[in-house]
C-alpha cells in the first residue's frame, strides 16, 4: 500500500517501533475491523447493510451525459440521481448543479450562513490511525486540559462572541473519558448556546449522559466507507472497529442527541463512493428518526505535523464543490459545513451555493485561544495541532464577510428543551 | 363600509398580513411592516435565544405584535418550555405553537399540538396553533382553547400554494376561529384566493424573503390581501357553469 503515511519519531522505544513496523507491514497481526471489542454496544441496525449494498453497486462510469441532465430535471434527486451528479459525466455540468444547488439551499435555509467554532480539548489519542496529527505513535506535545483550563478556554472563545462551540478530543477513553467530556460540557453551557461533540464513538447510554451534561449534536466522521481501506489507515486501537463507528450517530439518537453528522475524510478513498455512502447513511438514518437534524462535512486530508508529504490533491476544488452541490440537491434540508480546511475563497465561494456553516476563530491545538486571540503569550503547556488548517480569519472578519456578501450571519438557532 | 377588524385574543389588529419567521431578515421586516403593513411578526425564539447584537427583539419596530414560535420543539412538552422561555425573554403572550417530528419536510403534529395548545391557554397564553388541516384536530384546539386555528397551504417554504384548499375550506366554514393560513403560500394572487374562501388572515415568509424585491413583493401581497378580503365581504358573484343557466327552470312543474 501507499507508505506515503508512515513516520517514525526517534523517541518511540525498539519495542514501540517493532510493533509500529509489525502493524504497517503485516496485516495478519492487526485486528479484524469487522469484529466488536468488549464493552462496544450492539444495536440492531439495517443501515449498514443497506449503504454498504449500495456503494458496491455503484460504478460511476456507467452513468452518461444523459443521466446527469435528467437528474437535473428531476423534482426530486433520487439515489440514482446522485450517483449521476457524483459520476465523471456530471464534471462539465459544475455550474448548473450550483445554480440548482443554491435554490435549493435558499428555499431551506433562506440567505443564512451559521457560525461555531471547534474547541480542542485533550489530544491523547490510543488509535494508531496512520494520516491523523493525533496518533498514538507521532511525536507531539500532548496535552489535556483541566476544568479551569477549558474554562479560560471558554471565556476568551465567548468574549469574541461565538455561541455555538464544537468540543473535540482525541479517542482516548482512558486519557479523556467519558466523565471527563461531560464536566466540559457542563462548563460549555455555561458559555456557548449550543453545545456539539466531536469525540471518539460511545454507546447510547453514554451518549445520553452526554447529552443530559448539555450536549445536543454529536459528529463522527467515518473517514472512509471503504472497509478494505480503512482496514490498511486504522491499524490500531478503538477505532479500528469500522461498525462501531458506523453506528454511533444512530446510538447518539437513541441516547436523545437532537442531530447527529456525517462525513468521510475526502482524499483517503475513492470519493465518488465514499460521498454516496456518507449521504446515504444520513440519509437513510433520518428516515429512520425523522425528528433527527442532519448535518454533513467534506473535509479533504490536511498536512499534518512531522509528514509533509500529505498533500492530497485527488480531490480538488471542483470535485469538492460537485460533491457539495450533490449534497445539497439529494438532502436539501441537511446543515452542510465547510471547516476551516478550505481556504477562505473557497469558503465564500461555497456558502453562496451550498454549504450553510462555517467554523470561525479555530485552532485544532490544545490550550492556546488566549494567545491566538488575544495575542498575549500563554505561559501554559499548549499541546500540538491535529492539522494544519487553511483559513484562520476570526469570528469578527468572518462574521463582517459574511454579511458584506449580502448573506446572514447565525450565532445561534438553537435552544436546549 | 364598518371598519373590517380582526380579533385575535384580546387584540385587535387592522392588518390582515402576517409575518412569518421561516427566512429572518431586517429587511424583511422592515419590508413587512412598512410596504406590508404587517402589525404581527413571528419571531422564533431559539433564534431570539441570541446575546447581543443579533437579538430580534431588539429591531421589532414599535406598535408591532410580536408572534414567538415554538420552532425546534419535537414534542408538546418542548413547545410548552419553549414558549414559556419566549415570555421571560420578554416575547409577550402571544405565542405560535409549531411541534414537527420531522426535519425533513417540517410537517406539524397536530395531536402533540393539541396537547400544547391545552397546557398554554390554560396558563394564559393567547395560543395560535400551526397545524395540518384536518376539522377534528382544529375542533379539538377549539376545545383547548386556542385563539386562533393555523392550517398549512402547502409544504412550508415550499410556495406551492392551496395544496390543501379543500380542506382548509371545511376550516372556514366550520371553526369560530379565526383562521390564518400558515405556510406554503406562494403568490399574492394565491393569498387572494384563501382570503376570497373567507380565510381571515395570511401568513407568509419565503415568498417575500426569496422574490426580487421584498419591498415590493410586500407591498403586492398586501394589496392582494385586501382584495381577496373585500371580495369575500363583498359575496362573490355567481360562476356561471356550462356555459349558461337552463332556461327552464326544473322546478317549473310545481303547481301552487
Amino acid at each position: 500500500m501507499d507508505n506515503r503515511f508512515f513516520i517514525d519519531s526517534e523517541k518511540l522505544s525498539p519495542a514501540a517501533l517493532k510493533k509500529k513496523h509489525r502493524l504497517e507491514t503485516d496485516p495478519s497481526c492487526r485486528k479484524d475491523p469487522m469484529a466488536y471489542l468488549p464493552g462496544m454496544e450492539k444495536i440492531e441496525s439495517n443501515i449498514k447493510d443497506r449503504v454498504l449494498s449500495a456503494v458496491a453497486e455503484y460504478d460511476p462510469s456507467i452513468y452518461t451525459a444523459k443521466d446527469v441532465r435528467a437528474a437535473l430535471e428531476h423534482r426530486r434527486c433520487t439515489t440514482e440521481d446522485f450517483k449521476a451528479l457524483l459520476s465523471p459525466a456530471a464534471a462539465p455540468f459544475l455550474e448548473e448543479m450550483a445554480a440548482k444547488a443554491k435554490l435549493e439551499t435558499e428555499k431551506h435555509f433562506g440567505n443564512t450562513v451559521y457560525l461555531f467554532t471547534p474547541l480542542y480539548i485533550a489530544n491523547y489519542c490510543e488509535n494508531y490511525c496512520v494520516y491523523c496529527g493525533f496518533n498514538c505513535y507521532n511525536d507531539i506535545r500532548r496535552l489535556k486540559l483541566s476544568a479551569e483550563q477549558i474554562e479560560a478556554e471558554m471565556k476568551v472563545i465567548a468574549a469574541s462572541g461565538m455561541e455555538e462551540i464544537l468540543l473535540l478530543t482525541g479517542e482516548s477513553r482512558g486519557k479523556s473519558g467519558v466523565e471527563y467530556i461531560g464536566e466540559a460540557c457542563k462548563l460549555a453551557r455555561k458559555y456557548f448556546r449550543s453545545v456539539g461533540l466531536e469525540i471518539y464513538p460511545l454507546n447510547s447510554d453514554e451518549y445520553r449522559y452526554l447529552h443530559e451534561c448539555g450536549a445536543d449534536y454529536v459528529t463522527v466522521f467515518q473517514e472512509t466507507y471503504d472497509i478494505e481501506k480503512y482496514e490498511t489507515l486504522h491499524l490500531a486501537g478503538h477505532k479500528r472497529v469500522w461498525p462501531y463507528r458506523f453506528d454511533a450517530q444512530e446510538r447518539a439518537l437513541k441516547g436523545g442527541m437532537r442531530g447527529v453528522a456525517f462525513s468521510a475524510l475526502f482524499g483517503l478513498s475513492d470519493f465518488r463512493k465514499d460521498a454516496l455512502a456518507t449521504a446515504l447513511h444520513a440519509s437513510l438514518l433520518q428516515k429512520k428518526y425523522p425528528a433527527a437534524e442532519i448535518s454533513l462535512s467534506c473535509p479533504r486530508l490536511r498536512p499534518i505535523i512531522n509528514n509533509e508529504s500529505i498533500r492530497p490533491l485527488d480531490v480538488g476544488e471542483r470535485e469538492l464543490c460537485r460533491i457539495l452541490c450533490a449534497y445539497r440537491l439529494f438532502l436539501p434540508f441537511a446543515q452542510i459545513t465547510v471547516s476551516s480546511r478550505e481556504s477562505a475563497a473557497f469558503r465564500d465561494g461555497i456558502i453562496k451555493i451550498a454549504a450553510t456553516k462555517v467554523s470561525a476563530g479555530v485552532s485544532t491545538g490544545i490550550g492556546d485561544h488566549e494567545s491566538k486571540y488575544e495575542g498575549k503569550e500563554n505561559e501554559n503547556e499548549k499541546g500540538d495541532e491535529q492539522f494544519e488548517i487553511s483559513d484562520s480569519r476570526s469570528l469578527k472578519t468572518m462574521y463582517e464577510e459574511i454579511e458584506k456578501e449580502g448573506l446572514q450571519p447565525v450565532l445561534n438557532d438553537y435552544l436546549y428543551v | 363600509m364598518q371598519e373590517d377588524i380582526l380579533k385575535i385574543g384580546p387584540k385587535s389588529f387592522h392588518s390582515r398580513f402576517i409575518l412569518g419567521s421561516g427566512k429572518y431578515s431586517m429587511k424583511l421586516i422592515e419590508a413587512a411592516v412598512r410596504d406590508g403593513g404587517a402589525e404581527l411578526i413571528t419571531v422564533a425564539v431559539r433564534r431570539a435565544n441570541t446575546k447581543e447584537k443579533e437579538s430580534i427583539l431588539d429591531y421589532i419596530p414599535e406598535g408591532v405584535t410580536l408572534l414567538p414560535n415554538t420552532s425546534g420543539a419535537r414534542d408538546a412538552k418542548e413547545a410548552v418550555r419553549i414558549a414559556r422561555l419566549g415570555r421571560e425573554l420578554g416575547c409577550g403572550d402571544f405565542v405560535k405553537i409549531e411541534i414537527m417530528r420531522d426535519s425533513k419536510y417540517l410537517l406539524p403534529d397536530n395531536e402533540e399540538t393539541v396537547k400544547a395548545t391545552k397546557i398554554l391557554a390554560d396558563e394564559g397564553f393567547v395560543v395560535m396553533p400551526y397545524m395540518y388541516p384536518d376539522l377534528n384536530a382544529a375542533r379539538d384546539l377549539v376545545g383547548a382553547g386556542a385563539a386562533a386555528v393555523m392550517p398549512l397551504a402547502s409544504p412550508i417554504g415550499s410556495n406551492k400554494g392551496l395544496a390543501t384548499k379543500d380542506f382548509i375550506q371545511i376550516l372556514v366554514d366550520e371553526i369560530d376561529l379565526p383562521i390564518i393560513v400558515d405556510a406554503g403560500i406562494g403568490r399574492p394572487s394565491q393569498a387572494c384566493e384563501a382570503m376570497e374562501m373567507g380565510v381571515d388572515a395570511i401568513m407568509a415568509n419565503t415568498a417575500l424573503a426569496t422574490s426580487g424585491n421584498v419591498a415590493l413583493m410586500a407591498s403586492a401581497f398586501k394589496d392582494g390581501i385586501n382584495a381577496g378580503r373585500k371580495a369575500y365581504l363583498a359575496g362573490l358573484g355567481r360562476v356561471l357553469n356550462r356555459g349558461g343557466d337552463a332556461s327552464d327552470p326544473l322546478t317549473g312543474f310545481l303547481r301552487d
